[in-house]
């Protein structure tokens, strides 16, 4: 419709202003609200996928954390890669994404990348248990899902950590 | 709301003094009335800004949507005008406008502004001059437009004047009719949304349960790339605003992100994991082609392209702390940008090339920084801030756009790139974050 009325009105506009007296006039383009087009999509989330094996449940919430700026996995982190090592080595069909996360400090697309050394040591770690690398993907959210919102030490460490995600 | 800033600390290469005129404060009190949500910081004498004076427009009550103050409002924001009260005189485009009164008044330039009703109905016909009141009368006009306004289409039309202002003043390009992105967080969803450079008209592009972050503009402006986490692994999309058709740029095993288009629009940098640490490749906009850029031990990250396409400037830890480097588009070796404080990240180069913004660490606080390409002076601008994050250069290099917290938060501002003036966005979302400014729509 806007588009139909275009030459009519440029027409309109020019005669406007051959009319027009002052100098140095110059005539718009007409405004067209569809060159600012915005289509919303609506996005669902993938299958959730568990957050801990079943037979791993209860055996452990699933978690490696890591200190400040730190990759290396701490001696209480140990029996969560062991546990979940076994597992692994025991269904050699299933496969794990591990979910490296850090405190909300930092800009996001470089926490992003200090969550991945995060993912990258667990998988480190478990590979050396015998873990096969087919049936694990290290990734990264980066400062994106914090467990925990508070502006304190306590609440960064707890998202300064690795997540096991079963598919 | 007004506020003043205090005084900006001696590490700026300015040496601002903290002066507000009584004229400007009379007049952002009068865009306050408009916009009552906005906050403006007005620091430094303004001896650099030109005195502007926009009148209400000749018959400007006769629209369903006040004009002038949105152009008052873009005027004011960009740092480079100080406006000149003259309370609800309007000075009528068929004339010349008094122009040693408007002298007297301290205006260097005045806006001559008239509306009236189209003849096809429905619309209105904005008939603006432009005069440069320190010349002769004969030389004083420098110009004017006519546009015709659907009443939907009030802000655009209010932006196109404000652009049209400030380049016949300027000689450099307004980008007030511009777009810009951003994240919103809504309760527990993420909104990908796309409003008018002044934060107002937002739409959703994308709804979404999980994070959404790292929108980039293409080159056209029709397209967003960005990164999203739907599939519970980062993944970088090209999305299509027009038609919210979106595609799979990368999806490689591990995390895929940091999307930065080349200015040609032929290709992207983005970060993937796929050999081990978060490395720099090259793609092609559709998804093949993919190349590795850098090889490091470490982390590279945040690629930005410079404006001529010969220079990717990015983030690397290869050095201990994150420090930006730049390397050459189609590879070579890498070189350090930034050497002062232990932590600085999310270069940005302006699109005319000359300045870089980034993100300063100083003593704990985050802090958007600027640094001269050629003279490599640095100014922090927010030298109060504590949580500034994601910059973005206005198309035309004067402003910066940046996400910062207010009472736990996300909040976009822009600041000129003096540092003289900052004004937080009036953005309907509560929290925001991830801000990108659109380009230039030829």
């Amino acid at each position: 419709m806007k588009k139909l009325l275009l030459p009519a009105l440029l027409t309109t506009a020019l005669a406007a202003c051959s009319s027009d007296p002052a100098t140095n006039a110059s005539v718009g383009d007409n405004v067209d609200g569809n060159n600012n087009k915005v289509e919303s999509v609506n996005v669902q989330p993938n299958a959730g996928g568990r957050s801990t094996s079943p037979e791993l449940s209860g055996l452990s919430q699933g978690s490696v954390y890591f200190d400040y700026d730190s990759f290396v996995i701490r001696a209480e982190g140990r029996p969560v890669i062991n546990s979940n090592a076994r597992y692994l080595n025991q269904n050699r069909g299933t496969k794990v994404l591990i979910q490296g996360n850090t405190d909300e400090r930092g800009s996001h697309e470089y926490n992003l990348a200090l969550g991945q050394k995060r993912a990258n040591a667990v998988r480190q770690a478990l590979k050396l248990l015998g873990v096969r690398d087919e049936q694990v993907e290290a990734v990264s959210l980066g400062k994106e899902k914090p467990r925990c919102f508070e502006v304190s030490e306590s609440c960064y460490a707890q998202n300064r950590r690795g997540d096991f995600n079963y598919q | 709301m007004i506020k003043t800033s205090p005084l900006l600390s001696a590490n700026t290469f300015c040496g601002f003094f903290r002066v507000l005129c009584a004229v400007l404060l009379g007049c952002l009190a009068l865009n306050a009335h408009a916009e009552d949500s906005v906050t403006i910081d007005v620091i430094g004498t303004g001896a650099d800004r030109i005195p502007i004076i926009i009148p209400v427009f000749e018959n400007e009550s006769s629209l369903p949507h006040p004009v002038s103050d949105i152009v008052r409002a873009d005027l004011e924001r960009s740092g480079a005008f100080q406006l000149v009260d003259i309370g609800p005189l309007s000075l009528p485009e068929s004339r010349t406008p008094d122009l040693a009164a408007m002298k007297a008044r301290g205006a260097h330039m005045a806006l001559a502004a008239s509306v009236r009703p189209s003849s096809d109905g429905g619309r209105y016909e904005i008939r603006f001059r432009l005069f440069n009141v320190q010349k002769p009368e004969r030389e004083a006009d420098i110009g004017g437009m006519m546009l015709f306004m659907p009443p939907a289409q009030h802000r655009l039309i209010a932006h196109r004047i404000a652009d049209f202002i400030y380049e016949k003043i300027l000689h450099i390009p307004g980008c007030f009719a511009t777009r810009i992105a951003y994240v919103a967080k809504i309760g527990a969803r993420y909104e990908l949304q796309i409003a008018d450079s002044d934060g107002v008209n937002a739409q959703p592009a994308l709804r979404s349960a999980e994070p959404i972050i790292s929108p980039a503009w293409s080159p056209d402006g029709q397209r967003l790339a960005y990164v999203s986490f739907e599939a519970r692994k980062p993944i970088v999309y090209v999305h299509a605003l027009a038609t919210g058709q979106r595609q799979v740029l990368a999806n490689f095993k591990g995390s895929n992100s940091a999307p930065a288009w080349a200015p040609d629009g032929s290709r992207l940098a983005v970060v993937l994991t796929k050999d081990g640490l978060s490395q720099l490749y090259t793609i092609n906009a559709n998804g093949s082609g993919v190349r590795r850029l850098t090889t490091s031990s470490g982390i590279d990250t945040e690629p930005a392209w410079s404006p001529d396409g010969q220079w990717i400037y990015f983030t690397s830890d290869r050095s201990g702390g994150p420090q930006i480097y730049r390397i050459a588009a189609n590879g070579g070796n890498a070189e350090r940008v930034t050497f002062e404080g232990a932590y600085n990240v999310t270069p940005r180069p302006s699109p005319d090339g000359k300045k870089l913004t980034f993100i300063t660490r100083n003593e704990g606080r985050f802090q958007l920084a600027i640094l001269d390409l050629a003279s490599r002076q640095r100014m922090i601008l927010n030298p109060e801030a504590a949580r500034d994050e994601s910059p973005s250069f206005a198309p035309n290099s004067n402003m910066i756009l940046y996400a910062t917290e207010n009472g736990g938060k996300g909040v976009l501002e822009t600041v000129s790139v003096d540092g003289g003036v900052k004004q937080r966005l009036s953005i309907q979302a509560a929290d925001v974050r991830e801000p990108a400014w659109g380009p230039l729509l030829k």
